[in-house]
């Protein structure tokens, strides 16, 4: 990275050892979360990060690719990927593995409303995690935001990447929008573009003033649907936890 | 120990007792005709053989019961009987269809002497609902010849090759052909055989007579080869009265763990796979195999994955009317040095990696060991096979490649294991699509890279020969980034080029 070129992006509120939650905005977007916490985990804790990863996610966005890892700038060394039939084995191989320090971070993902996952299971995963240190990140795919004991709660979408020459698409980028953190940062937004050769994430800008009007839209991609007839869905997403 | 009527005795255990007034027979087809395959002792003393004809065997007993033989069973049966033999010693190996045979080198004070342990095993096999004949010897061959013809017999070593001496030609256990021309030749007994030169004998009937006779003898020993490989390191209790709660079962399986791990130590070694056996009383045998990702001695930390595995066990450990013998044995061992103290950032990592094997251990004990896994390297350029997962225990690191710096990456993050069609609209050939539509969703196409051609691997015989695959990594409106191909050219005015979607990018 050039001296003079953009200072890179500290997502500080990823304490270490804590409960953070990625809901995917769009089905299409579930496909590069378990990509994005392996990279929004690097450069933190050292040590091995265990993977859980569901069957049904398996099914229906492929196996990872080592290849593809390293070119995330990961070590497929120091990945265990342990596949989970559903989310009651998931979630109990993501609590086993988050009590163990020796981890760098442990990645769970989560696919559909996955009822196994209430407030007790999300309070004993992030006890786990605050006493040994090891950050627990969890991707929710095909789920609205719920009320959780974790630490902060996310929304990540795949952004335009920036084109390079001959219109090649560019380093992955995403849009992080922070739907709830301890210290009150609600509504904080992150537009990041990952530096695969330092390991850190760029501030990016959005590509142009039509992308949102555009986005909104598109065919493309399944919008998560939001309950809107519950009475007082919005404060619960903000408040409860 | 020979079940001369293991097949009949079979179907009787199935059909249960109160048809056993009558004499029984097991058919089968042979030679175009119903033949008897097995009979229960009851036929035999009518005079039915092996091999009889069924017609004619009606003919002699009228009211003989027939059913039809099942050989798979039968061996099923025999396994079953070898692994409630397993209470005496490891040493348990399978004789011909019928047999079963025992080392008992050692073992036999345990159990109060020779004699008593014979009366014993074979209490069990009536228990199973199996009649047997025993017999113990210097070698397993003699011990089976004496079983089929001096049943009971206890051979003293000094007495045992007079003994064996007296044996008719067919204890030799030889073929039918052999057999008849040895008694034609006017041989009655081993020892008539014994007394002629060897290299006569061979030369008429070749070695395999002579090798047997030897071994009928007792002149030549061979090792039996057991039916489950002999463990490295064993320790066993077996209890006067069954032992049925859970808490004491497992303390008794603590003690054993301990008596094993002295051993170990003593050895310079460590266990990767470990085996708990329990025997029931009504002689069904569980066996609980707990694998380590790497080698241990530690007692504590191994009843910990046992106790895991039995919570996980989806058919839970049933004590029935008591176990009556616990064993635990190594399988598996690899040297393990003495443990030392390292230096301070030493011990960090050290405990670190010994911290994630306590972490896989325990994975594999509750959720089974397919399910960790690690990512592992091939050697080729086939995207598709490069690199794949493989179970934790049974694959080792390998390194990977660094990316090429400053390039957006060129695999994608996810691979899909069979590429799923898509209907895709390109401007001109050989260009990347404008738009495609996978899994009834439209894509518009804003950026795209491409191709890379990537030919199938002829050289490998194995390989199906696909069409030649032209990569493009393309995003979308949405910025979604996938990776597709097309199989086949344009050009080739046969078949038209189809498109795939083989992969996601981050």
């Amino acid at each position: 990275m050039p001296e003079d070129g953009p200072r890179p992006i500290c997502l500080s509120v990823l304490a270490e050892g804590g409960l953070h939650e990625f809901f995917a905005a769009r089905e299409a977007d579930g496909a590069a979360l378990g990509a994005l916490m392996l990279m929004l985990s690097a450069g933190r804790k050292k040590g091995a990060r265990l993977w859980v990863r569901q069957e049904a996610q398996v099914r229906e966005a492929g196996m990872p690719c080592p290849a593809g890892l390293v070119e995330l700038g990961a070590n497929p060394a120091e990945v265990l990927l342990f596949r989970a039939r559903d989310v009651a084995t998931a979630l109990q191989a993501g609590l086993e593995s988050a009590r163990c320090a020796a981890l760098g971070a442990v990645i769970i993902e989560l696919r559909g409303e996955a009822r196994a996952y209430d407030l007790v299971a999300s309070r004993r995963l992030a006890l786990a995690a605050r006493a040994s240190g090891v950050p627990v990140m969890m991707a929710r795919l095909g789920a609205p935001p719920m009320p959780s004991a974790a630490q902060t709660r996310w929304k990540a979408e795949a952004l335009p990447s920036r084109a390079l020459v001959a219109k090649a698409p560019g380093p992955p980028s995403f849009e992080l929008t922070l739907l709830r953190a301890r210290n009150g940062q609600e509504g904080l937004r992150y537009c990041v573009e990952w530096d695969r050769d330092a390991r850190q994430f760029l501030p990016r800008s959005i590509p142009d003033a039509g992308w949102s009007a555009r986005r909104a839209t598109s065919l493309s991609g399944v919008v998560v649907p939001v309950p809107v007839h519950r009475s007082g869905t919005p404060d619960l997403w903000s408040r409860a936890g | 120990m020979w079940c001369p009527f293991l097949s009949t005795d079979r179907a009787r255990r199935i059909s249960g007792p109160g048809r056993d007034e009558r004499p029984f027979v097991l058919v089968e087809k042979a030679k175009g005709a119903l033949r008897i395959g097995a009979v229960d002792a009851k036929a035999a003393g009518l005079g039915l053989r092996l091999g009889m004809m069924l017609t004619q065997a009606r003919a002699l007993v009228p009211g003989v019961m027939t059913e039809e033989a099942d050989l798979a069973a039968d061996a099923h049966l025999l396994h079953i009987l070898a692994e409630a033999c397993e209470i005496f010693t490891p040493l348990v190996a399978l004789r011909g269809q019928d047999g079963v045979i025992l080392d008992i080198s050692g073992c036999a004070h345990l159990f109060g002497g020779e004699r008593a342990l014979g009366q014993a095993a074979r209490r069990r096999m009536q228990m199973i609902g199996v009649q047997t004949q025993a017999a113990i010897a210097g070698t397993p061959e003699a011990a089976w010849a004496f079983a089929r013809f001096r049943h009971g017999t206890l051979a003293r070593p000094e007495a045992e090759e007079a003994l064996a001496r007296s044996l008719p030609i067919s204890a030799l256990d030889q073929e039918t052909g052999t057999t008849l021309a040895l008694q034609r030749a006017g041989f009655k007994t081993l020892d008539d055989l014994a007394r002629r030169p060897s290299h006569s004998l061979s030369a008429r009937f070749g070695k395999t007579l002579v090798e047997a006779l030897r071994r009928v003898l007792g002149q030549e020993d061979i090792r039996i080869t057991p039916l489950r490989p002999l463990p490295a390191v064993m320790a066993e209790r077996q209890f006067a009265e069954p032992l049925g709660l859970k808490e004491t079962v497992l303390a008794t399986l603590e003690r054993l763990a301990g008596d094993v791990m002295a051993t170990l130590e003593a050895r310079g070694e460590g266990g990767r796979t470990f085996e708990a056996s329990f025997f029931r009383t009504d002689n069904t045998v569980r066996r609980i195999l707990i694998e380590t990702a790497q080698a241990t001695r530690e007692t504590a930390s191994l009843m910990r994955l046992v106790r895991l595995k039995i919570e996980a066990l989806t058919d839970p450990l049933d004590p029935g009317f008591g176990f009556d013998a616990l064993r635990l044995a190594v399988l598996h061992v690899e040297p393990l040095g003495e443990a030392q103290p390292h230096l301070d950032d030493e011990r960090r990592v050290a405990e670190g990696a010994r911290d994630l094997t306590d972490l896989v251990n325990r994975l594999v004990a509750r959720f089974g060991r397919e399910n960790v896994q690690r990512f592992v390297s091939c050697d080729t350029h086939d995207p598709a096979l490069a690199g794949g997962t493989a179970a934790w225990l049974s694959s080792a690191p390998t390194p990977w490649p660094a990316p090429v710096p400053e390039e957006p990456p060129a695999r994608p993050f996810t691979l899909f294991a069979h590429p799923q069609p898509i209907d895709v609209l390109a401007e001109v050939p050989d260009s990347p699509p404008l738009r495609f539509r996978w899994r009834r969703v439209l894509h518009e196409v804003t950026l795209a890279e491409g191709p890379e051609r990537i030919a199938p691997e002829w050289w490998r015989e194995a390989s199906p020969a696909p069409d030649t695959r032209d990569y493009y990594r393309v995003e979308d409106a949405n910025g979604h980034r996938f990776w597709i191909f097309r199989e086949g050219f344009y050009e080739d005015t046969t078949a038209r080029p189809r498109w795939f979607m083989h992969g996601l990018f981050a």
